[in-house]
């Protein structure tokens, strides 16, 4: 191994806004290496990527390749420094062959024969498998990220860097990936690769760079290490939050799920067999890394999402359960069901953007009555009521939601959806992008919910929280419930390791989709 | 770390007081005006002023130039005021041409065919009804597509234009006076059967009426309607729609027929109060012009009165240049295309602002 370290990372910073995506980071990798980028959604593991890769330009921080400090402004000075970014999200276009997508934004002349000639000398040298005059479109998933990484090779890249490349792939695939890799890195490639799987860690790379809420937490060498210790380097410290929890009141079954299984538009299998309940009077807390089917799994509980199995849910005056599958929202808004739901994507669906404060609010209540005319009078004046109890910064009720703070945006979601006085309350992410303020807000809205006996159910992503406010928890892994504990006696490893384990299953569904 | 900044980026606006973008609103028509005053001068070697004036006379030199100007501008409006709903809802229909042709075509064959046998009471309603729905299905059927396949409204909406056009053109052809002229005439010229009736002497009066009362009406729907306020979340966001329970295809649909509907009414104004005849032109372009109209207003159809009588009265005044000196019809195009190029290019330093590099660089965006 040579002294000087392929690409080196010093104290680099990043902020959107108000958010420190990535503090302080200093990392390295040496020519001949593979090097993980290890940390949850939202640690700023992407965020950093791309800044080596010319997407982003840094706040404050130096980057050296080969020794030597550059500067990198776009994803053309990278290729000039021979670095490549294989994305999560492939960029290719469908009706091009393989070869020519590769050709696409460079300089040469357009010979097409000599580059599949090339591509076949790549493809061989790395033991890759693909055909270059091949069309993206005929291609699987797995081919179209072979092209991806021969593309950034073709243009002479020495250091790959690759955003979650197993996440599309079965674990066959996934091991031919690994081979192709242990390869280029004996060829002297330096490789970085950005995963939360702690199995694919350990199996392929030399040493790993944990980040957690885009902080810097420590490298270690993967020889030394093991699960249990970088799942605590993944998920931090255990903070304790103050935020009260009382003892469920009375808690009776209000929402019984069984056997719950969905697919999305493409027929990839995001629910399987999924059953809980959740009871009046109590916070039920989902953990998963982010799209292992939480929001599926709340959007078919709201009638927003299509789905095999049942939900029935328990009318606390009547006692009588109807069964909420096959049930458009309005249909379970008129079965009597009080079911409110804070969507993930708050301006994109729980609220509309370009409308005042009155408008929003009165998206729950407006069709109330016969009169074909609208009423403002009552939602306006909830809207003063909200604005003064959750103490909403705006300048007026008729100020576009959009123009607001993301705190406030979110106070008057759940304002509103807490107004309806419901019986069932789901909030997915409710506090991110919030500051510590307006999170605790929520906390207290949610809390004063679970003990009117709302059963409440909360998507979160901070461990701490979730430990925090919940009564049980939910584990829910690439779609399929890993368990559910106590949150009393349930500790932060635990949980983690249940969120990252089992890429069994995730195989096997993958499999049916090949 | 060096970092070349570009010279100035440009920056979103998050809010701007009200007078500062009429202000620049009001600046742009000056530099509108000064600037085709420039053109002009080079073109013509005429005195921009006299242009200008003998502009505003052609607008309003006669009474009889402002009844035209006005006809001319409540039948803008109206189609208009028509496309709005769609548009607010984010449908792109292109094809209020045809609607509007294809209502006043409608009109036009009950005035042809029914002209000596029903009472001209019952005649009038009978018309009525059959522009109204016959542009309400020229809209409905693109429409339906778009709600259940997601057919994309823009291109089929345009087509429908064209089947419109043709099926008068066919009429025209097959009704024409004299026959194989092509031309259908003044259509019962003699009993004036299926004319629209005339307040006093003023013969554009009762449109003017009619078509401030539906955009008054409109106003009405849109803002305070619970059918407005569901077309507007769908124009919005289908996602917000779906989760709040709206039922998008419908609202979708319901939109369009209304939408049509009234393009037909102004289909029947067209052909059985101002023109008494019909003939592939007789939308003239409206359909497309309303479509700036609408935006130009923001889908306000109160302020698409003031939109309109700017575009109506930059049509009849270039027109009245191009006469007056003798110049040909290009020229009344260059100076309109000149005025709406300002009037719609400033509400882009409404939307955003320009930020010029700063001297010191400490930070990076």
């Amino acid at each position: 191994m040579k002294e000087v370290p392929a690409i080196k990372l010093e104290g680099i910073t990043k902020s959107f806004g108000t958010v420190l995506a990535n503090d302080n980071i200093s990392l390295s990798v040496n020519h001949g290496e593979i090097l993980s980028i290890l940390g949850e959604n939202g640690s700023g593991k992407t965020t950093l990527m791309n800044m080596i890769a010319g997407i982003y330009f840094p706040d404050h921080g130096k980057i050296f390749v080969d020794g030597k400090e550059v500067v990198i402004r776009s994803p053309k000075d990278a290729f000039r420094y021979k670095i490549g970014m294989i994305h999560q999200h492939f960029k290719l276009i469908d009706v091009f062959s393989a070869a020519e997508n590769i050709m696409l934004g460079l300089d040469e002349a357009y010979n097409i024969r000599q580059c599949e000639q090339k591509v076949q000398e790549i493809v061989k040298q790395y033991g890759f498998e693909l055909h270059p005059e091949r069309k993206i479109y005929e291609m699987s998933v797995s081919e179209k990220q072979t092209v991806e990484i021969i593309k950034v090779l073709y243009r002479g890249a020495d250091i790959l860097i690759l955003d979650e490349p197993t996440a599309v792939l079965t674990p066959q695939e996934t091991e031919k990936l690994f081979a192709v890799l242990r390869r280029m890195r004996d060829d002297g490639k330096a490789i970085i690769i950005i995963t939360h799987k702690l199995h694919e860690v350990l199996s392929l790379s030399d040493h790993v760079t944990v980040l957690c809420k885009g902080k810097y937490t420590g490298t270690v060498n993967t020889s030394e290490t093991n699960e249990a210790q970088l799942t605590e380097m993944m998920v931090g410290k255990k903070i304790s939050l103050d935020i009260p929890r009382s003892e469920p009141k009375n808690p009776k079954p209000r929402l019984q799920v069984t056997n719950l299984s969905c697919r999305n538009q493409e027929g990839t299998e995001i629910l399987k067999d999924v059953s809980f309940s959740v009871s009046s009077g109590e916070i039920l807390g989902i953990a998963g890394i982010a799209g292992s089917g939480q929001r599926e799994l709340l959007e078919a509980i709201a009638g927003l999402q299509k789905f095999e199995g049942n939900i029935e849910y328990i009318d606390p005056e009547t006692q009588k359960t109807e069964n909420l599958r096959g049930k458009s929202p309005l249909q379970i808004r008129e079965m009597g069901v009080h079911l409110s739901f804070v969507p993930e994507d708050r301006l994109g669906m729980g609220l509309v953007g370009n409308m005042d404060m009155i408008d929003n609010i009165m998206l729950r209540s407006y069709r109330k009555g016969k009169n074909p005319f609208l009423n403002r009078k009552e939602p306006r004046t909830l809207s003063e009521k909200l604005i003064q109890e959750l103490q909403i910064v705006t300048p007026n009720a008729n100020t576009p939601v959009r123009r607001l703070s993301g705190g406030n945006v979110q106070k008057v979601l759940v304002g509103r959806e807490i107004a309806s006085s419901p019986t069932v309350l789901m909030a997915a992410y409710p506090v991110r992008g919030l500051d510590i303020n307006a999170s605790f807000t929520i906390y207290r809205l949610l809390n004063e919910q679970k003990e009117q006996g709302t059963a409440v159910i909360y998507v979160g992503e901070d461990l701490d929280v979730l430990l925090a406010i919940s009564d049980r928890i939910l584990v829910i892994s690439s779609g399929c419930v890993s368990r559910i504990l106590d949150a009393r006696s349930a500790s932060k490893e635990e949980i983690g390791l249940m969120m990252t384990k089992n890429s069994q299953k995730k195989g096997d569904s993958a499999n049916d989709r090949a | 770390m060096t970092e070349h900044k570009p010279l100035f980026h440009i920056a979103k606006r998050s809010q701007i007081v009200w007078w500062k973008a009429w202000l620049i609103r009001i600046f742009a028509i000056i530099l509108a005006f000064v600037f085709s005053g420039i053109i002009s001068y080079l073109l013509t070697k005429q005195n921009p002023l006299k242009i200008y004036s003998v502009m505003l006379d052609g607008a309003f030199g006669t009474k009889r130039r402002i009844w035209g100007l006005m006809q001319n501008l409540v039948m803008l409006l109206g189609v208009s005021v028509a496309v709005t709903p769609a548009f607010k809802m984010r449908f792109w229909n292109i094809g209020a041409e045809g609607q509007v042709l294809i209502g006043g075509l409608a009109s036009a064959v009950c005035m042809i065919l029914f002209g000596e046998s029903l009472p001209n009471p019952v005649l009038l309603l009978v018309m009525i009804l059959t522009s109204i729905i016959a542009g309400a299905v020229w809209a409905l059927i693109p429409a339906f597509f778009r709600a259940n396949w997601q057919t994309n409204e823009t291109l089929f909406t345009l087509m429908m234009n064209y089947i419109a056009m043709q099926i008068t053109a066919f009429f025209t052809y097959k009704w024409s006076v004299p026959k194989g002229s092509g031309q259908i005439g003044i259509i019962n010229r003699a009993t004036h059967a299926g004319w629209l009736p005339t307040i006093g002497k003023y013969d554009y009066l009762l449109n003017i009426i009619i078509v401030l009362i539906i955009t008054i009406a409109m106003h009405i729907y849109l803002k305070y309607s619970k059918h407005g306020y569901e077309l507007t979340i769908v124009g919005e966001s289908e996602n917000t729609a779906r989760y709040i329970g709206i039922p998008v295809k419908k609202v979708i649909l319901r939109t369009m027929v209304l939408s049509g509907a009234v393009c037909g009414l102004m289909g029947l104004l067209l052909v059985a109060g101002t023109d008494h005849t019909i003939s592939r032109d007789t939308a003239g372009g409206r359909g497309f012009t309303a479509i700036m109209i609408s935006w130009l207003a923001k889908f306000d159809p109160i302020f698409m009165i003031l939109t309109s009588f700017l575009i109506a009265f930059l049509e009849k005044g270039a027109t009245e240049i191009s006469t007056s000196f003798g110049l040909n019809e290009s020229f009344s195009d260059i100076i309109t295309g000149i005025i709406i190029f300002f009037i719609i290019g400033c509400e882009f330093f409404i939307q955003y602002t320009v930020k010029f590099r700063e001297k010191e660089k400490n930070n990076v965006d």
